[in-house]
């Protein structure tokens, strides 16, 4: 063993300085101006996608016809797909074009800057979109649209039709004892809605009007609630394909699901069938989004442009189990499956879609003039501590 | 020296903890040729669909091959700085020493979800995007340790008269390397880069914080995992890396059982401190 | 291996001497070129990065746009320590089960270990070294998931028990599953330095004790037991380890009430990119940690590494 001079080692020690920069991450506010036409295609297209948004059955024809050629990266909740946008510095990094964020993520990465406003002119089917759907507050700020809608589907009661009987009517079931250790319900702060349009019905004393505007005594009620639920259940699924594993296993009965795990249960001949109760449901609603550093905008343009026309909408609908925007979809999806339009229900009236409370992130501002409401964070602090 | 019932009981356990080990990897097997995309039991039938499908997907080939990718880049970055900080820590004493031999060690003694929370919100701090390199640094923080200490381990039990004795017999620096340490290294090397290149392989949790578009192997079953429409492709991926990697394993564990100049001068001396090192 | 006196004359062999003499004279030379490349990347990149996320964990996000806020604060710890202690509670179970599996794999580990080591001959010992090493090639997030349909309702276990007439072990999505899974996916990692620390007992110890006058139970606890505990502690460090920060066997087996820090961490960067609440969580184990390795360097565990 040699010795060493110790002042040698120090040097050799902290030639590398240790500096915790104080530079913040970067934010970017300006819109810039948006694009008057659809230039030509950068040749490739990076999503981040529900599984099956970018399908091959329909979009190796937009692949053909544009030569955009498609990478998917596929997310399995709304969280993941908010983390993924904001890697690399934020606005998708550079690295993702679009994002098909449900209205739990919409609202977050507007106000986060990661995503760009959008021209809708450019988009010739959003004329015929559900009015509900055409500027609806989880996509569109003040007048401005920061995406595409695209489909839309409500958070449904699931339950074994050989195990549950008699046939529930009400989102009572999953929170009585009668099911105890059979439950199952998402892993995502957004389900205090679930339990907040629950109590809307069944303690209207507490007064909620909106189940994302809630006030202190309102949420904690909710938050109780979920709290003697827990109790209840089974497990929190996190991903779709986790709860079709538990129920077609047995190991869960009833639950809150997707429209996607009933149809790939049902594909699979487990006895399972789905309500909407008569409390109502919330619903998702999912939007197209352009990321702020796309790097490849016009195949953005061009896919937002393909995937809202009538056909590539009933296609999809059909292959992931949710329903369409564009009304005019309608005949092509009882051509590819008579009857679908009526069961996904896309030919409702307006009163319809005022049943179903779609998702969207919770603000303080409570639209009655009171400021009080719970924000997310507080959402997600509650939820932390009832699944914790 | 131990009692006949001793030697049995000893023998009945190590089949039962076999057994413990494969069974489910048995299952895995099992499940790559089930017919139905949901994993029930018993599987309702059997079929070669998913082989065929897992070798005509082109997400398959091109994760597979960036986890190869990933797995060389951060084995020979590993190699490299590895050994060097082994020489370092044994040849001299300096000041500070035992702490840097602690510190090299924190790659494998703290979680990977520090690892990576740490390396996510630095590459965000200094505005690195994500790429494949990235995800190599972060699989090397820990494949530098594995290396390390293999070497260290290695050297431990080398006589340091050897190299002394060498430079005696007239050679120089490069020489004694060349001819004397290089030899008895070797297989700590090919041992220590192989362990290294089975945990970069299959590491998941620092993955998922430092990459950014790319899709590692572990990444494509996570994904796969979450939705999925075509489960059983990760039980067919599974079962074929495993069947892979037999031979790799058994020729590593035969190598470093020959070796020179050892202290103990038990060649299953070697066998067993080349393999030690082991983390996620 | 002698000195080749024909190459010795030529330019290049002169200045090699040359380099090589300088190296002689000069070691910390050597020392820090050795050490320099290995350390400054060590200490650019991966501290730096811990001490960042560490001072991170005093800061704050904005809730909504989840930009960060960098105004020192102890919020993030207060929230830690309160909220109704599910924090703590989220710690003490992490902190529980990995214990459990901590020693659930010594004791599975140690006479397996010590079969290899001692009793084994050549090519049954090489057979068992391939058979342990095997499963840490196959991926461990597919053996996760087989545990997950072989624990189920309708999985593998149940249907063994039924066809044996036993009951159903309803052990699906509980922390008994967790238990199971973390037990058997590091297993590898435990049997590993055991054996190696086994190993290197002498056989002239054994002897020694047999000649004045030990049984096997006594030489197994006064000589085997001390001698091997280095390695059983060295594998401790990753089995204890990778439980702490395990996320993904919670999220794919666990029950009802199975986060783990690891899921608190990861859900609160998903949900908001609220880093500074995961860092300040995720100080936990590392403190956890770095005190287990400190006990375990005291132990001698760093020599059986």
């Amino acid at each position: 063993m040699r010795r060493i001079r110790r002042g040698h080692v120090l040097i050799a020690l902290f030639t590398a300085a240790l500096c915790v920069p104080a530079a913040g991450v970067g934010s970017g506010t300006a819109t810039g101006s948006l694009p008057t036409k659809i230039g030509k295609g950068e040749g490739s297209l990076n999503l981040i996608e529900w599984p099956a948004y970018a399908d091959k059955s329909f979009a190796n024809k937009f692949v053909q016809q544009t030569g955009c050629k498609i990478h998917r990266k596929d997310a399995g909740s709304s969280n993941q797909m908010v983390a993924l946008m904001r890697t690399g510095g934020g606005g998708g990094g550079g690295q993702y074009d679009l994002v098909s964020a449900s209205g739990d993520a919409s609202l977050r990465l507007i106000l986060g800057g990661d995503v760009q406003p959008v021209n809708i002119n450019l988009i010739p089917s959003w004329k015929k979109f559900v009015s509900v759907f055409k500027s609806p507050a989880h996509n569109t700020v003040k007048g401005v649209h920061y995406g595409v809608s695209v489909q839309w589907g409500p958070n449904t009661l699931i339950y074994n039709t050989k195990r549950v009987k008699p046939a529930p009517t009400s989102w009572a079931a999953l929170y009585s004892s009668k099911y105890k250790g059979k439950i199952t319900v998402p892993n995502n702060p957004i389900q205090i809605a679930d339990a907040a349009l629950y109590l809307m019905k069944s303690k209207p004393s507490l007064g909620i009007t909106d189940p994302y505007e809630l006030n202190k005594s309102q949420f904690d009620a909710a938050v109780s609630l979920l709290k003697q639920q827990k109790k209840l259940l089974k497990r929190y699924w996190n991903y779709a394909a986790d709860e079709i594993t538990s129920i077609a296993n047995g190991d869960v009965t009833i639950g809150a699901t997707w429209p996607y795990q009933t149809l790939a249960l049902q594909a699979k001949h487990v006895p399972v069938k789905e309500i909407i109760p008569r409390e109502g449901a919330t619903g998702w609603a999912d939007t197209w989004m352009l990321a702020k550093k796309a790097p490849h905008p016009n195949c953005a343009y061009l896919w937002m442009k393909y995937v809202t026309t009538p056909q590539v909408e009933a296609k999809q609908a059909i292959v992931f189990g949710e329903t369409p925007v564009n009304p005019k979809a309608c005949p092509f999806m009882n051509k590819i499956q008579a009857g679908s339009c009526a069961k996904y229900h896309l030919n409702q009236p307006l009163s319809y879609y005022n049943r179903i409370h779609f998702w969207k992130t919770p603000v303080p501002d409570c639209g009655n003039g009171k400021k009080d409401c719970m924000d997310y964070n507080a959402w997600q602090k509650a939820w932390a501590q009832i699944t914790g | 020296m131990e009692r006949k019932t001793t030697r049995a009981a000893l023998l009945g356990w190590t089949v039962l903890v076999v057994l413990f080990l494969w069974t489910p990897l048995a299952i895995i097997a099992v499940y790559a040729f089930n017919s139905s995309n949901i994993q029930v039991w018993p599987i309702p039938g059997w079929t070669l669909h998913w082989f065929r499908v897992a070798w005509r997907d082109p997400d398959v080939r091109s994760s597979l091959w960036l986890s190869v990718n990933v797995g060389l880049r951060a084995t020979g970055i590993s190699l490299l700085l590895g050994t060097m900080a082994a020489f370092a820590i044994h040849r001299f004493r300096f000041f500070g020493r035992e702490s840097i031999s602690f510190l090299l060690l924190l790659p494998i003694a703290l979680p990977g979800i520090i690892t990576g929370m740490a390396l996510n919100s630095f590459y965000v701090f200094t505005g690195i995007s994500f790429s494949i390199w990235t995800i190599v640094i972060g699989h090397a923080t820990f494949c530098i340790v594995v290396v390390y200490n293999n070497v260290l381990a290695r050297l431990r039990r080398t006589q340091t008269s050897l190299v002394e004795a060498s430079m005696d017999l007239g050679a120089d620096g490069w020489q004694t390397f060349r001819f004397v340490v290089w030899p008895v290294l070797s297989t700590a090397l090919v041992a220590g880069g192989l362990l290294a290149f089975a945990l970069s392989f299959d590491e998941v949790i620092v993955t998922t914080f430092t990459a950014g578009a790319q899709t590692t192997l572990p990444i494509f079953i996570l994904d796969n995992l979450k939705q999925g429409q075509q489960l059983p492709i990760v039980n067919v991926v599974a079962f074929a890396v495993i069947l892979l990697t037999i031979v790799p394993v058994a020729i590593s564990v035969r190598l470093t059982r020959d070796t020179g100049v050892l202290r103990r001068g038990a060649a299953t001396v070697t066998a067993a401190e080349s393999v030690e090192i082991t983390t996620v | 291996m002698a000195v080749d006196a024909r190459r010795a004359g030529s330019p290049l062999a002169g200045a090699r001497h040359r380099l090589s003499s300088a190296f002689w004279r000069r070691p910390w030379l050597k020392a820090a070129l050795l050490l320099t490349p290995p350390l400054a990347a060590f200490v650019l990149v991966y501290l730096a990065a811990l001490v960042s996320l560490f001072v991170s964990s005093f800061w704050s996000v904005d809730a909504f746009t989840g930009k960060l806020i960098h105004q020192w604060t102890l919020q993030n710890f207060h929230d830690l320590l309160h909220s109704n202690g599910t924090y703590l509670r989220i710690a003490g179970r992490t902190i529980g089960i990995a214990a459990a599996v901590t020693i659930t794999d010594a004791v599975l580990a140690f006479p397996l270990a010590y079969f290899m080591a001692r009793l084994a001959g050549r090519r049954v010992r090489a057979l068992l070294f391939v058979l342990v090493l095997l499963p840490l090639w196959s991926s461990y997030l597919v053996r996760i998931y087989a545990w997950q349909t072989i624990l189920s309702h309708n999985g593998a276990l149940n249907w063994s028990l039924n066809k044996i007439g036993l009951p159903d072990a309803n052990l699906a999505y509980t922390n008994w599953a967790m238990w199971i899974v973390f037990s058997y996916v590091w297993l590898p990692f435990m049997i590993i330095p055991v054996f190696a620390a086994v190993e290197r007992i002498p056989d002239s110890f054994i002897e020694a004790s047999g000649d004045l006058g030990a049984r096997g139970r006594r030489t197994f606890r006064s000589v085997v037991l001390p001698l091997a505990l280095p390695g059983v502690v060295a594998g401790s460090i990753f089995t204890f380890s990778l439980t702490l920060g395990d996320f993904i066997t919670p999220l794919l087996v666990g029950g009802n009430s199975s986060s783990f820090i690891g899921n608190v961490v990861e859900d609160f960067i998903g949900i908001n990119g609220n880093i500074p609440f995961s860092a300040a969580f995720a100080t936990v184990p590392v403190i956890v940690m770095a005190a287990y390795l400190l006990i375990a360097r005291k132990l001698g565990a760093f020599e059986a590494l």
